[in-house]
């Protein structure tokens, strides 16, 4: 259970740290919060060469309101997420997730950018910020590029992140006063990863009518418009949608998504 | 000793404390084999148990998936520094008055769990305690102890604070 013997960094500026993430002699690797990424080094299911610490870099702590969306920089914990000491754009989804995520002990240093750049299908914030229709902004030496959440995650650990680049920040849409939100997790174990996740979104103001599935062996399966609503959530319905993924082929997954999915649905139809 | 090995300065239980670690090197191993501090306990290796949850600048974390040479400049609480902490004082004899534990391997970091828990959460029910503890694994007790010990000090002091 111990590490192989890497070598570490901790720049002050984005620009150190971009420079060090491009160098090619080295196999390096961005760390934040080494919530996911401390375990696998533990394990050695990962072996860099040198790490770049990337929490030191103000910018990526920041969040602010530009507008009505929401940037959130990618060092941002979940337990301050959770604390909500900024002015939430989602009317209490951002801290009402952040409490949910593994244990306190993990939130106070695991971060929102870790957990995309991760891309565990089911990691909360892949499939929230999913559902609230979130971008990404990505950095680069070559400079930034945004892409929304729907191609952002591609699979299972599996990003549009190139190699050198990071997640820099992520755009949260502002929801109305009229927006109504569901999110149900089936989890084993109270703060353990979810077998499976329902998230739905209902915004009138943005013509929102969201579904998600996620933690689906895949990328997280949009389903938009009112098909799934007032009792069209069957598991004949999800077997459709999931088609492709594992869980459409395992009875017992595909109940336990539809279950997810339908408990998330009641939340917002009640 | 790693050829990477970088010197860190930070502060452990109110001391200053400057090492040369190799980046490599967890928290936990940092506190047992270099400070000495063995009261912090390390089960899993991979942030699931909770035995090794210590404080970083007054808030819990892993030690045993935070590096070292992450925690530079910070400040790091062990179970050890707790001794004069009054939660963690009126923690210690709920744990024993409450039979909050047994073979005592889960305890330091129950502690560290539990005194967030009373400061964070003092409006806490039973179950809300039980999901605020549920990072933290315990092989002995069936976790009643430990409720009841935790149900005690927020109890105690929300009557002494009315
Ligand atoms: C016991 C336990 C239970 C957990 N349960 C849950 C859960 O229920 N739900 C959940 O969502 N998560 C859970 N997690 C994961 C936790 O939320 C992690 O904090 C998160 O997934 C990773 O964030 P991090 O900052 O720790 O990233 P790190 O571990 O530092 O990094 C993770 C990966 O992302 C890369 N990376 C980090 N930051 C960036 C960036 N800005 N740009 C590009 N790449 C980057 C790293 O190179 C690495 O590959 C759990 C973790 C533990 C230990
Ligand atoms: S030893 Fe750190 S969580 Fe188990
Ligand atoms: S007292 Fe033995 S593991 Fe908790």
């Amino acid at each position: 259970m111990k590490a192989v013997d890497f070598d570490y960094a901790q720049p002050a500026t984005l620009d150190a740290a971009l420079e060090l993430l491009s160098r090619e002699d080295v196999m390096v690797r961005p760390v934040a919060g080494s919530q996911s990424l401390g375990p696998m080094l533990n394990l050695r299911l990962a072996q860099p060469e040198l790490l770049v610490d990337i929490t030191r870099i103000a910018e990526l702590q920041a969040i602010r309101l530009d507008g009505d969306r929401l940037t959130i920089g990618a060092c941002v914990t979940h337990a301050r997420l959770e604390d909500g000491d900024y002015p939430d754009v989602t009317r209490g989804v951002l801290p009402s997730v952040a409490a949910v995520i593994a244990y306190r002990a993990v939130r106070n240093r695991g971060t929102i950018g870790g957990s995309l750049a991760h891309a565990d299908p089911a990691a909360d914030w892949v499939n929230v910020l999913t559902a609230l229709g979130a971008d990404v902004v990505i950095a680069g030496t070559g400079g930034r590029r945004t892409v929304p959440m729907t191609d952002f995650i591609l699979g299972v650990f599996e990003t549009a992140l190139q190699p050198g680049e990071i997640v820099a920040e992520i755009h949260v849409p502002a929801l109305s006063d009229r927006a109504r939100w569901g999110y149900y997790k089936v989890c084993r174990k109270t703060g353990e990863f979810s077998h499976a996740t329902g998230a739905v979104l209902i915004d009138p103001a943005r013509g929102v009518q969201r579904c998600v599935a996620g933690a689906t062996s895949g990328k997280p399966v949009v389903i938009d418009g009112p098909a799934l609503f007032e009792g069209g959530c069957t598991e004949a319905a999800m077997a459709a949608h999931l088609a492709g993924s594992p869980a459409a082929d395992d009875p017992i997954a595909l109940k336990t998504h539809t279950v997810a999915l339908k408990r998330a649905i009641a939340q917002v139809m009640s | 000793m790693s050829a990477h090995a970088k010197t860190i300065s930070l502060t452990v239980n109110g001391t200053r404390v400057e090492a040369s670690v190799p980046p490599r090197q967890h928290l936990g191993d940092f506190l047992r084999e270099r400070e000495l501090l063995t009261g912090t306990h390390l089960g899993c290796e991979h942030g699931v148990c909770g035995a090794c949850t210590i404080l970083i600048d007054g808030e819990p974390a892993r030690s045993c998936i935070t590096f070292a040479v992450a925690c530079d400049g910070r400040s790091v609480t062990t179970v050890e520094g707790l001794d004069d902490d009054p939660v963690a004082t009126e923690l210690r004899e709920a744990f024993s008055a409450e039979h909050g534990l047994q073979c005592g391997f889960c305890t330091p970091g129950m502690l560290v769990a539990a005194r967030d828990v009373v400061l964070r959460r003092p409006d806490a029910d039973n179950p809300a305690i039980r999901t605020a503890m549920s990072g933290n694994l315990c092989r002995c007790t069936g976790y009643v102890g430990i409720v009841n010990a935790i149900r005690r000090v927020i109890d105690a002091r929300n009557t002494n604070a009315g």
